[in-house]
């Protein structure tokens, strides 16, 4: 029976709680990308780089708070700096949507020209990223740093293995369901909301009924600014700030948003989560797991790993693979925003 | 072509040759300030990087097609380049070339019978996923056990200087066809799945088998050493050492007036130049010609609308399957060519900004669906690219001159420099699409 | 003074002119029907009305005022509401959200204005909670006809509200919308089935190649022996 337990502690301290935190950023990151997609109808490359640009501005904030002193024990103080990473990245999307994307707008551009653009937008701003605060690495971590402590986990329960909850990932999690909560409330609920779902769904209606497209789009890059500076400033917390590391993350972010049904926010969410929690499992070496559940003679000598950890990248892409191969409009098709 | 369009076309043709003109005299401009060696470095360069370009026009400027994994396919012509000319290494093959070879087989057999499974349980429903996945699943374990031991196997072997298994020992210049047909396989793949689809699906797919593709080189040592690199690879020119000692060699330097080293490292960047720029040609030549012949023309017919051609009873698809795959090709060649220039192949080296983004950089800025424009675009943006960085630092040296030296905004912006040629890249690439959409050599309209 | 008016209309989507000098209008309460072999312009037509197309020549004028240069969503604004072709409802949205929709203009209480939408349509009511894209053909263009009247518009302008429904459901159809011209708004429709429809009309225009081959009140049309001949089956 404590066996079994092990197992299970095991898994949800390798599988579970991580899965949920990087599934958390995914899913926020996916959300920009399937509204941007609603909304202007284009994958947006550049996304990774908003990501990392918010993340960035939270940062140099929290750099300025923690030198006078300021912070947010036991959280993390770049929570407090997020807001400031908020604004800026919202700013970024505005500014770039009133010099780059509202032209390609007014011209009716096609979705080819819109991508080849966002590729403008992503090197501009990627080197602006990298001249301003280098492409090294930054830990931003700060206050407390477990929720649980393995060690205490395993005194509590008398197990061998233990459970450890990371701050981050506890702050990770709940912000994003907050955020995700928000974001339904918002589009379901409120006047604004439906009209950007109107917008999504059918354009042309839209404006007959009198809906400002230009506000929608405004609105969505609002979104969208807030949005890939949350998911990037918890991804950076979680792991660390890296600027390239954020174009590798596109991968993983489009394979869920594709996954899901691109244009559709619970799919970006669900999508999220299926490709974190498929990474993590193909990449977990369940050793450990079957020395526990299996009688001591019948031990496995290898580590019972699918994929190297090295791969994990490749998981989104084989899931995107496979979801193209399957059904290319992805799990909830049909619906738009 | 009647009267009226004569003045324009021959008004464009002299604007080109003053383009490539500009292009010629700002790489004689380098030699005769920095240094002749510097200017062939960047020619040969420019010359690969035109023929990456090329093969990116071919896949967009053709048939608009999204392909953003121009890196991994030069990636795979950069491993032709080691499997080809390497020497093979007998100990490596003896201690687990069966057991690599058995696993690849194991492998192959595995997709094929999952694919089997796919298609025969149709009418299954959702057993059919369970069926198909169940196969991949023991396919997939059985092809791991038998190739993981002949992986560590290998990779035992003389870590420090092989851990691999070699290559062919062939002349690597047959590593160029050979980089071609490895970009051309997996770009079949590729576009048979994602072809078809929304165009960006496509764009998603080569940006993430770019990656992985990488991931593969730099993680499988025993195929290309990985992260360790290949260096020493051999060369289709003669070596800057021999010449030196070559008595012939001595001779003909002094008479041109030049010291050995220097006039060595020049000859051998001119046979580069020499070679590099005989494929492009040949690559120019075969995409003009395919261009302006009924292919090229119902290509093109495709791109401007895809739903009247598919009306009229093109396929499409396959079309489109044709042109991404020959495009890879070329892109391949170039990485081959680009392997052997370097005489080493280090994985850690490809960036997506520098090897796919860049380039199309350079099809847009040069005009998409223009050969010339390509090449051109190739040129000039390698060009800045590279004397970017000195022009930036120039720049920032000017800016900041009014501080004091160990200012901290003059380090940061110093330290920075590099990365402004990054943002530069973009602003051009955003300005040509907004001002001049059809970049500097317009596509013809024939 | 025709209410609703365009007048002399010429233009067309960029390329070749699809309307040539062709005028089409409708006064309150009245319901005028503008029919045409396929091809000929009509919904063309209506989209110029609108404002969703570039004329060359011409006006559109409503209630004696000159709109020609106001875009499509600033004439919502002035009282004329549309219900498109094709598309003419949010597939994804409910019944109740397509309706908010259509009301999105209005900043006053709008609970009255959908009851009386769900009054007319009172099957929408039953749905309301349905996503939009569910419904059936006939409920669909009921859902996109009340769309159009949450602005309580003084024009209606319909093109083709009985596409692809039964026989019955577009007899229903039309009753409501004689219903809705009663109520002293003026309805501008496009239709496909010519003999019902000039049936209802106070007025009617036959549009061939985006010209108007004949103007008349419908009764006259249907009267008229070229026009029985050539549009009307014999
Ligand atoms: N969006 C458009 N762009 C270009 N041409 C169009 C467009 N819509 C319709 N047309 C053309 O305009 C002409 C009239 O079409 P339309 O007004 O839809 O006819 P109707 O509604 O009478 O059947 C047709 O020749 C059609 O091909
Ligand atoms: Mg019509």
């Amino acid at each position: 029976m404590t066996d079994v337990l092990n197992a299970i502690v095991l898994l949800g301290n390798f599988v579970l709680v991580p899965g949920l935190a990087y599934g958390s950023q995914l899913a926020l990151g996916a959300l920009g990308v399937t509204l941007i997609y609603g909304i202007l109808r284009f994958s947006n490359l550049a996304h990774g780089e908003t990501m990392s640009f918010g993340a960035m501005i939270t940062i140099l904030v929290t750099w300025l708070l923690q030198a006078n002193g300021i912070s947010f024990h036991p959280l993390p103080t770049a929570l407090l700096a997020l807001p400031f990473g908020i604004i800026g990245a919202v700013a970024l999307c505005l500014i770039v949507d009133r010099l780059v994307y509202r032209y390609y707008r007014q011209q009716r551009s096609t979705s080819s020209i819109y991508l080849i653009v966002s590729i403008g937008v992503m090197l501009i701003t990627g080197g602006l990223i990298r001249f301003i605060i280098g492409p090294g690495d930054r830990k931003i971590t700060d206050g407390e740093r477990f929720i649980i402590k393995a060690r205490d986990f395993k005194e509590m329960t008398g197990l061998n293995e233990g459970l450890a909850i990371k701050t981050t990932q506890g702050v990770t999690v709940i912000t994003a369901v907050s955020v995700v909560a928000f974001v339904f409330w918002f589009l379901g609920r409120t006047r604004t909301g439906k009209a950007m779902r109107a917008y999504s769904d059918n354009e042309d209606l839209a404006l007959l009924s009198g809906i400002n497209p230009e506000r929608v789009v405004m609105i969505a890059w609002i979104m969208t600014g807030a949005l890939a500076t949350i998911a990037g400033t918890l991804y950076g917390l979680d792991k660390s700030f890296k600027p390239f590391t954020y174009m590798q993350l596109l991968l993983p972010i489009f394979a869920a948003a594709i996954v899901g049904g691109v244009g559709n926010p619970i799919g970006a969410i669900v999508g999220g989560f299926v490709v974190a929690f498929s990474e993590l499992i193909i990449t977990f070496a369940y050793r450990k797991v079957f020395m526990y559940l299996l009688p001591d003679e019948m031990a496995p000598e290898g580590m019972i790993q699918l994929l190297s950890t090295d791969y994990k990248f490749a998981v989104s892409f084989v899931i995107l693979v496979i979801v193209l191969l399957v059904k290319p409009t992805g799990i909830f098709s049909g619906k738009l925003l | 072509m009647t009267q009226t369009h004569q003045p324009t076309t021959t008004a464009q043709s002299r604007r080109n040759i003053l383009l490539f003109g500009i292009m010629t005299l700002l790489l004689c401009f380098v030699g005769f300030v920095q240094s002749w060696n510097v200017t062939f470095s960047l020619l040969n360069m420019c010359l690969i990087s035109a023929i990456m370009a090329l093969g990116l026009n071919i896949q967009w400027g053709y048939a608009g097609l999204f392909n953003v994994g121009v890196m991994g396919f030069a990636a795979l012509g950069g491993l032709a380049g080691v499997l080809v000319s390497q020497a093979p290494i007998p100990a490596a093959w003896a201690a687990g070339g069966a057991g690599v070879v058995g696993g690849l087989i194991t492998g192959l057999a595995t997709i094929l019978a999952g694919l089997a499974v796919w298609r025969r349980t149709r009418m299954r429903g959702r057993q059919r996923h369970w069926l198909t996945g169940l196969t991949v699943l023991v396919g997939y374990t059985v092809m791991r056990m038998i190739i993981d031991p002949a992986v560590s196997a290998i990779e035992a072997i003389d870590p420090a200087r092989a851990g691999f298994l070699g290559g062919a020992g062939m002349p690597i210049i047959f590593s160029w066809a050979v980089g071609g047909i490895f970009a051309a396989a997996v770009a079949w793949v590729v576009g048979r799945i994602s072809l078809g689809l929304r165009s960006d699906y496509l764009a998603i797919a080569t940006l993430g088998i770019s990656e992985i593709i990488i991931y593969f080189l730099k993680f499988e040592d025993w195929l290309t050493r990985g992260v360790k690199n290949v260096a020493g690879l051999s060369r289709p020119v003669p070596y800057e050492v021999d010449l030196n000692k070559s008595a012939q060699f001595q001779e003909f330097a002094s008479s041109i007036g030049m010291n050995v080293i220097d006039a060595s490292s020049l000859v051998v960047k001119i046979s580069y130049a020499i070679l590099f720029t005989l494929v492009l040609l040949v690559i120019l030549w075969l995409s003009e010609a395919a261009l302006r012949s009924p292919w090229g023309r119902m290509m093109r017919a495709i791109r401007d609308n895809e739903t009247a051609a598919s009306a009229m009873g093109k396929d499409v698809t396959s079309r489109h399957l044709q042109v991404f795959v020959l495009g890879s090709a070329v892109v391949g060649i170039a990485g081959a060519m680009l392997t052997t220039l370097d005489g080493q192949f280090t994985p850690t080296s490809y960036q997506p900004l520098r090897f796919t983004f860049l380039i199309w950089v350079m099809v847009i800025i040069g005009g998409s669906g223009n050969n010339w424009g390509a090449v051109l675009g190739g040129f000039l943006i390698w060009f800045f690219w590279i004397e970017a960085e000195p022009m930036g630092l120039w720049v920032m040296d000017a800016l900041t001159s009014g501080m004091p030296d160990g200012h901290w905004l003059r380090m940061h912006l110093m330290d920075s420099a590099a990365h402004t040629r990054l943002m530069t890249m973009g602003l051009v690439l955003l300005l040509v699409l907004r001002f001049s959409p059809r970049g500097l050599i317009p596509e013809v309209k024939r | 003074m025709t209410y609703l008016a365009g007048e002399m209309m010429t233009g067309g989507y960029g390329g070749a002119d699809i309307l040539h000098e062709c005028s089409i209008g409708v006064d309150r309460g009245e319901i005028a029907v503008v029919v045409g072999p396929n091809g000929a312009g009509k919904s063309t037509a209506m989209k110029a009305v609108f404002g969703m197309l570039g004329l060359r020549t011409g006006r559109v004028t409503l209630d004696g005022e000159d709109i020609t240069s106001l875009k499509p969503q600033e004439r919502v604004l002035q009282g004329m509401g549309f219900v498109p072709q094709n598309q003419n409802v949010f597939t994804t949205m409910t019944v109740e959200e397509n309706l908010e929709m259509g009301a999105f203009i209005r900043r006053d209480d709008i609970s009255l204005t959908m009851k009386q939408v769900y009054a007319l349509f009172p099957v929408l009511h039953e749905k309301r909670r349905q996503p939009a894209g569910e419904l059936s053909g006939g409920q669909r263009q009921q859902v996109a006809v009340g769309r159009a009247l949450m602005t309580q518009p003084q024009v209606l302008m319909l093109d083709e509200p009985t596409a692809g429904v039964s026989p019955i459901v577009m007899d229903e159809l039309f009753d409501r919308i004689i219903e809705v011209a009663k109520t002293g708004i003026a309805v501008l429709m496009v239709e496909q089935n010519a003999r019902q429809a000039l049936e209802i009309a106070d007025r009617g225009f036959v549009l061939v190649q985006g010209r108007n081959a004949y103007t008349d009140s419908g009764v006259a049309l249907l009267a008229n022996p070229e026009v029985r001949k050539a549009f009307l089956g014999g």
